[in-house]
């Protein structure tokens, strides 16, 4: 008995095998994925710009250490996210021009300012912490080279968490002043990150064709539930307190009861309306232009050298590290 | 606190080491989100991090003799964090501005020429404490000495607009250059005997890598120093300002 392509796919997808780049694939889950790894991706990269903003006023020596490590870390989730993208047959130059024209959008939480050091442990703590619960199921998504970059991530990305509890920890202990600026960071961070989780599931229109791709694995609202059960309790140990007045435990649910999220201030973050929309992308593509002649100069280089000794690999974006 | 009244020549060079590399390192992290390409970004994010590495173990080591001379507990933190801009002693080149991408690359590649051969001098020295810190370090210069210079040649070698920015970035530069193995008492009295190889093997390698990317040094210009004996240029004060901020603000808490 015959079976068309798009069954064939489906059921591999059933079977829990992984799809590769040159494998058949509908059209539109190849554009699903591409527009969603790239979002990823954009993240990792325009997310580096609110925690460097503290690099040079870091309090300490080795805080300031970990801090660098950790945003190399995520330009590094960049780069093999927008790896992963191009198996699927885009180049890196594209997905930064649909970022640089607003045609890509990137997780709104890099919309909010960073207006204190306690920000970094709450980025650490609360943004990694959300991104890990969004990140840990995507390790078995579908697509081959998207589930193995993911593995990587998220080990790095759990460490990133457990720092930024521990910056957390410190202040929680330390003068009046740091214990009220650990507090001020979680009042500013939380509402945001649960915003992370997307638009509650009755309003998420991409969810159930993601579903049955296994593209997703979890919908909205579950992940937002598994994070708010895993931060309340978290809290406690730092002895501050969530900003949510309606936050309960539902014995009978067994889960934590949390209060309405603002979606209007979601849609507006999204629309570019949040406080740092504009100078985030700004500086996204001054970098970009900016560096136009160098990777133009190595480019050259790199064409003088291999028209010496075949040798190409002389480019800028060899990885040097 | 203030280290001006310390005459260890030791306990100064440590702070003079640990300083540079500090300095040169908080500038190189003001590139980290901005560089022109995601790899080059991740690079010198990495050299700013092994920067600011070797500055803590410079201090940390300079700290533990401070420590047991004053009876005072000093640590890397107050080293970094607690000095005025007299009290430091790196060179003039490691605070200038990053200007563009060919400034910054002209930077990096001085620094990492001089402190790779220094380094190398000093994972020789009779302070196995010293000779312990240089050699651990070497490592990680041999990259940033390979990654500058390979961006020397892609600038000088590239196109004529990278030939031009690094020419003038040249211009801008040179004059800073010199302090390096312009010697000062306590760099003689670590030193001794082998600044001649040092210096040899510096201006070396900064010929062969010129001429190899087709760039000019200029001869005979004013060349500029004070850095090591804590007369800096007005933009140390703004690196600091911004670097100690919190500390200064919210004084003997723990981060
Ligand atoms: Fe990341
Ligand atoms: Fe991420
Ligand atoms: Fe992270």
């Amino acid at each position: 008995m015959e079976t068309s392509l798009e069954e064939q796919f489906q059921q591999k997808i059933d079977q829990e095998i992984k799809i590769e780049p040159k494998d058949w694939m509908p059209e539109k889950y190849r554009q699903t994925l591409i527009r969603q790894i790239s979002q990823h991706a954009h993240s990792e990269v325009v997310g580096m710009l609110p925690e460097g903003n503290w690099i040079t006023r870091a309090p300490s020596l080795r805080r300031k250490a970990i801090l660098l490590a950790k945003i190399q870390d995520e330009a590094g989730h960049g780069l093999y996210l927008y790896s992963a993208a191009e198996t699927l047959g885009i180049s890196r130059d594209e997905m930064y021009h649909q970022l640089h024209a607003g045609n890509a959008k990137y997780s709104s939480i890099f919309n909010y300012p960073t207006l204190t050091w306690a920000d970094m442990g709450a980025i650490g703590w609360l943004v990694d912490g959300a991104a890990i619960m969004n990140q840990v199921p995507l390790c078995r998504t579908s697509f081959g080279p998207y589930a193995r970059a993911m593995v990587r991530v998220c080990k790095e990305e759990s460490f990133h968490q457990r720092q930024g509890f521990e910056s957390l920890w410190v202040l929680s202990k330390g003068t009046d002043e740091q214990k009220r600026m650990c507090q001020d960071a979680i009042n500013r961070w939380w509402w945001p990150c649960l915003m992370m989780f997307g638009p509650p599931d009755d309003e998420s229109h991409n969810t159930i064709q993601s579903m049955q791709w296994k593209i997703k694995r979890f919908s909205n609202d579950e992940l937002r539930q598994k994070f708010v059960d895993m931060i309340a309790e978290q809290i406690k140990i730092l002895s501050m307190k969530l900003p949510d007045p309606d936050l309960k435990w539902n014995e009978e649910k067994k889960h934590y009861d949390y209060g309405k999220i603002n979606w209007e201030e979601f849609w507006q973050v999204l629309k570019g309306n949040g406080p740092c929309n504009k100078e985030r992308l700004d500086t996204r593509k001054k970098a970009w232009d900016d560096g136009a002649w160098v990777r133009d100069a190595a480019t050259a280089y790199a064409v003088k050298k291999s028209n010496n000794q075949l040798n190409n690999s002389n480019s800028v974006y060899a990885n040097l590290h | 606190m203030t280290t001006n009244e310390i005459e260890n020549p030791l306990i100064k060079y440590l702070l003079h080491l640990a300083d540079n590399a500090l300095i040169i390192g908080h500038r190189n992290s003001e590139w980290c989100g901005h560089g022109p390409a995601l790899e080059q970004d991740i690079a010198l994010t990495n050299i700013a991090l092994d920067q600011v590495g070797q500055a803590r173990n410079f201090y940390q080591y300079a700290a533990s003799l401070i420590s047991d001379l004053n009876g005072e507990i000093i640590t890397e933190d107050s080293l970094a964090y607690l000095r005025d801009s007299w009290d430091f002693k790196n060179c003039l080149l490691a605070e200038l501005p990053n200007g563009d991408w060919a400034q910054t690359i002209l930077k990096q590649f001085i620094v990492s020429v001089y402190q790779y051969y220094l380094y190398q001098a000093l994972a020789q020295h009779e302070n196995e404490k010293l000779a312990g810190i240089a050699a651990k370090s070497l490592k990680e210069l041999s990259y940033h000495l390979r990654w500058s210079s390979d961006w020397v040649l892609r600038l000088g070698d590239g196109t004529q607009e990278s030939k031009k920015r690094m020419q003038d970035a040249i211009a801008i530069l040179w004059s800073y250059t010199k302090e390096w193995t312009d010697y000062v008492d306590y760099e003689l009295n670590i030193l001794g005997e082998s600044i001649i190889a040092i210096q040899k093997n510096c201006e070396e390698k900064i010929t062969a890598v010129f001429e190899e990317a087709g760039l000019t040094i200029p001869q005979d210009i004013w060349m500029h120093k004070g850095g090591k004996i804590g007369k800096h240029t007005e933009h140390l004060g703004y690196i600091l300002s911004e670097m100690q901020f919190l500390q200064r603000a919210y004084p003997n808490v723990e981060w």
